[in-house]
């Protein structure tokens, strides 16, 4: 190919105008770099190797969410909804579910409840597994990276069995599930998370007293619970600060009310912390599904409403209502009552909620999604400043910018 | 410790700056004139303890006037609760108050939404385009913008 | 990578002799290459999943030699394009792409980085094919980790078939 012979425009405009001192050198991070995660661009301005300040660009994913909805039915924009947090993706699924569920008033039943009480818990493993095995990987620890994405696969293929896909899975109906779960998947389930438990016993084993990992992320990232809260990060960040604060014990949706469990807190509020948390998270996790597991109810999967659920395939086929409840469905959407609502769900990042606002018809005026990992950027620079170059890579990786998410 | 705010002290509190508080789907919700935000914003904050801010968005009703409605939500962490406020601005002068002297992640989701629907943030000293690029004409979200108009940056192959 | 074309000419004995030792240069140096690729993942979105489940165990790609990424582009010679490409982002695939040096082959991981996926909006660029040449498409959202070993092998295949000229123009 012949040389190009056009200039590259440059996306962003840097919010440094000119530098601090004259001894400064500003480096730009990213957007394409292994440990962005993604698409992330940072403009760190720095003394020597010590950061002075960082200028962080997302948007580099910004893929129209907001405007894609609003031509799709309600039903048809839930593998969009799916693509925001890729890592956990059932947890959006049933997120936006319930709020376009509250808007039309619909009660769920108390299996499916469980089940995506269940399913959310296990996408919050996935995710926390994600993030920690990218996290170690970019220290160097590639043993730790391997055992966990082992156990992850393990999932991903489970997964698969239940909704047909191994990383977005489009699950989530409103008003319930896709499908109910195949003979032997609970069983499966046992063994996995036996699998996981020596799994992350070995990482731990490998990690939490080695010197050289408490070196790199004890005290490094430091943020405090008021700096926290007043830039926004809910979920394990907060919760490494010393903030008790969870959606699922606060104010409890889905089946949380009913499960025993432990909110895990850290101290300072550093990368070790933050390891730590989503560590003990995983296991806590994991204990919520042993319980859920054993308190499953039965009965149906979705709730009885002929505005959102589809009827069944035989009636379909030999009744004229059913036939036409399906095409309404199908060509029109379910309607939504006119209104707006705003729901959230803890997820592995935070504070996962959407806004959506309804005309009354079969397609949504609007839909927002409040993402954690957008908020989470807006404040990561009191992460990055003052510590070292070498440290933007692991505290980066702590925070756990999803791109999806961010950029929606 | 304040009391918990319900939607009675919230409107006795609030008058005559909040035109209307109500309650939806579990959600206190404020209606207020643009001029009265920040004001109210500084009294949830301090009197209600609502500390932590959720989200900023706008909402585009094109064909009404005034065209734009600018969504904030707030939460509390100790009283676990949220509080939606709700103001409407016109398509001619779309301009709110900034929230940044209050809150630090006010910064990003103000850029975000001016990027979108073209919202101005008075007293925000940073509105480049977040999840937009330089030289990106138009607000996306809006209405009246075509979804497939694209505007590339680097020349398409042929 | 556009190969150059050899003319035709009229056979001697002496051409078939030349074109014999092309044919056998360019297999061996095919075999080699093929099997020592350097990928530069440029990840954006939700493949890069399945591009971290690819490239660990049990789906390794270390089996096809394609395991050691090169996050230098000066170093690499596969550009995994894994994920959605945005109007945003295009310059620097663009950039990215122009800094790799010849031989250097391109996959598209992924249906957003083949077509756009379901994302037809402002922002997102209908496939990096419009941008840059694109050599094995892997369609998928996500593709099975089987899929990206599939498109691996394929893009194998392709580059044992294609010439490769080392010394001259030609040969």
């Amino acid at each position: 190919m012949p040389p190009l012979d056009i200039k590259l425009p440059n996306p962003v405009r840097s919010a440094f105008e000119s530098p601090l001192r004259d001894d400064t050198v500003t480096v730009n991070i990213g957007p394409s770099h292994p440990a962005t995660h993604g698409t992330v661009q940072i403009i760190a301005e720095l003394d020597g190797e010590r950061v002075l300040r960082t200028d962080v660009h997302c948007g580099y994913l910004h893929r129209g969410f907001e405007k894609e909805c609003e031509s799709h039915t309600w039903h048809n924009l839930i593998p969009y909804v799916d693509r925001l947090n890729y890592v956990s993706a059932l947890i959006n699924d049933f997120a936006y579910c319930e709020a376009v569920e509250k808007l039309m008033g619909i009660e769920i039943t108390p299996r499916c409840r469980y089940l995506r009480t269940l399913l959310s818990e296990y996408s919050r493993v996935v995710d926390h597994l994600t993030c920690i095995a990218a996290g170690l990987m970019e220290l160097g620890a590639m043993t730790a990276f391997l055992y966990l994405v082992m156990v992850r696969d393990y999932m991903y293929e489970h997964l698969a069995d239940l909704t047909g896909a191994r990383v977005t899975y489009t699950y989530g109906r409103i008003g319930g599930l896709a499908r109910e779960l195949p003979d032997g998947w609970l069983g499966r389930l046992g063994d996995i998370l036996d699998k996981y438990e020596v799994f992350v016993a070995r990482v731990h084993g490998l990690m939490d007293r080695n010197r050289i990992f408490i070196d790199r992320m004890r005290n490094v990232g430091v943020i405090s619970t008021a700096d926290a809260i007043n830039w926004g990060y809910t979920g394990p960040i907060l919760r490494s600060t010393g903030a008790p604060r969870d959606l699922r014990r606060d104010t409890p949706y889905l089946a949380y009310a009913e499960l025993d469990f432990e909110v895990s807190v850290g101290i300072n509020g550093d990368n070790y912390d933050r390891y730590y948390v989503r560590m003990r998270e995983m296991d806590e996790s994991v204990h919520m599904i042993r319980q859920l597991t054993d308190a499953l109810p039965d009965g149906p999967i979705n709730v009885d409403d002929r505005r959102c659920t589809f009827p069944e395939k035989h009636l379909v086929y030999t009744e004229i209502e059913s036939l036409i409840n399906h095409f309404k469905l199908v060509m029109d959407g379910p309607q939504v009552p006119a209104g707006d609502v705003y729901s959230a769900h803890e997820s592995p990042n935070g504070e996962l909620g959407f806004y959506i606002v309804s005309t009354g018809e079969g397609i949504p005026h609007k839909v927002h999604a409040r993402a954690p990992s957008f908020v989470h950027m807006g404040g990561v620079h009191k992460m990055l400043d003052g510590y070292q170059l070498a440290d933007i890579v692991p505290t980066f990786g702590s925070v756990n910018m999803i791109g999806g998410e961010c950029d929606r | 410790m304040t009391t918990a705010p319900t939607q009675e002290l919230l409107k006795e509190r609030l008058a005559p700056a909040a035109s209307e508080v109500s309650t939806a789907h579990g959600v206190l919700v404020i209606a207020l004139p643009a001029a009265s935000l920040l004001e109210v914003v500084q009294k949830l904050r301090t009197e209600f303890l609502f500390d932590l801010f959720l989200d900023v968005t706008a909402v585009d009703w094109l064909g009404q006037t005034p065209r734009f409605e600018v969504v904030h939500h707030f939460y509390s962490t100790h009283h676990h609760l949220r509080v939606r406020l709700k103001t409407r601005v016109t398509e001619q002068d779309p301009t709110v108050d900034s929230l940044v002297s209050l809150y630090g992640s006010a910064r990003f989701m103000e850029r975000e939404c001016h990027d979108m629907y073209g919202i101005a943030f008075r007293g925000n000293p940073d509105l480049r385009p977040i999840l937009l690029y330089e030289g990106f004409e138009g607000h996306p979200l809006r209405k009246d913008y075509p979804k497939e108009r694209e505007q590339p940056l680097v020349p398409y192959r042929k | 990578m556009p190969s150059p074309t050899i003319p035709i000419r009229p056979a001697t004995a002496r051409t078939q002799a030349f074109e014999y030792l092309t044919t056998k240069k360019d297999e061996l140096v095919g075999w080699a290459r093929k099997f020592s690729l350097f990928p530069y993942p440029f990840v954006t979105a939700c493949c890069a999943m399945e591009f971290m489940a690819v490239s660990s165990s049990p789906y390794d790609t270390d089996r096809f030699g394609a395991a050691l990424p090169r996050f230098s582009p000066r170093q690499a010679d596969l550009l995994m394009v894994v994920g959605t490409v945005t109007h945003k982002q295009a310059p620097v695939l663009l950039k990215v792409y122009e800094q790799m040096c010849e031989p250097k082959w391109v996959m598209a991981f992924g249906v957003c980085a083949t077509s756009g996926g379901f994302y037809q909006n402002y922002a997102t660029v209908l496939g990096i094919d419009k941008i840059i040449p694109v050599d094995v498409y892997i369609p998928g959202c996500p593709p099975r980790p089987e899929m990206v070993i599939d498109g691996i092998m394929q893009l194998q295949d392709k580059i044992a078939r294609s010439r490769h000229p080392i010394l001259t123009r030609d040969f």
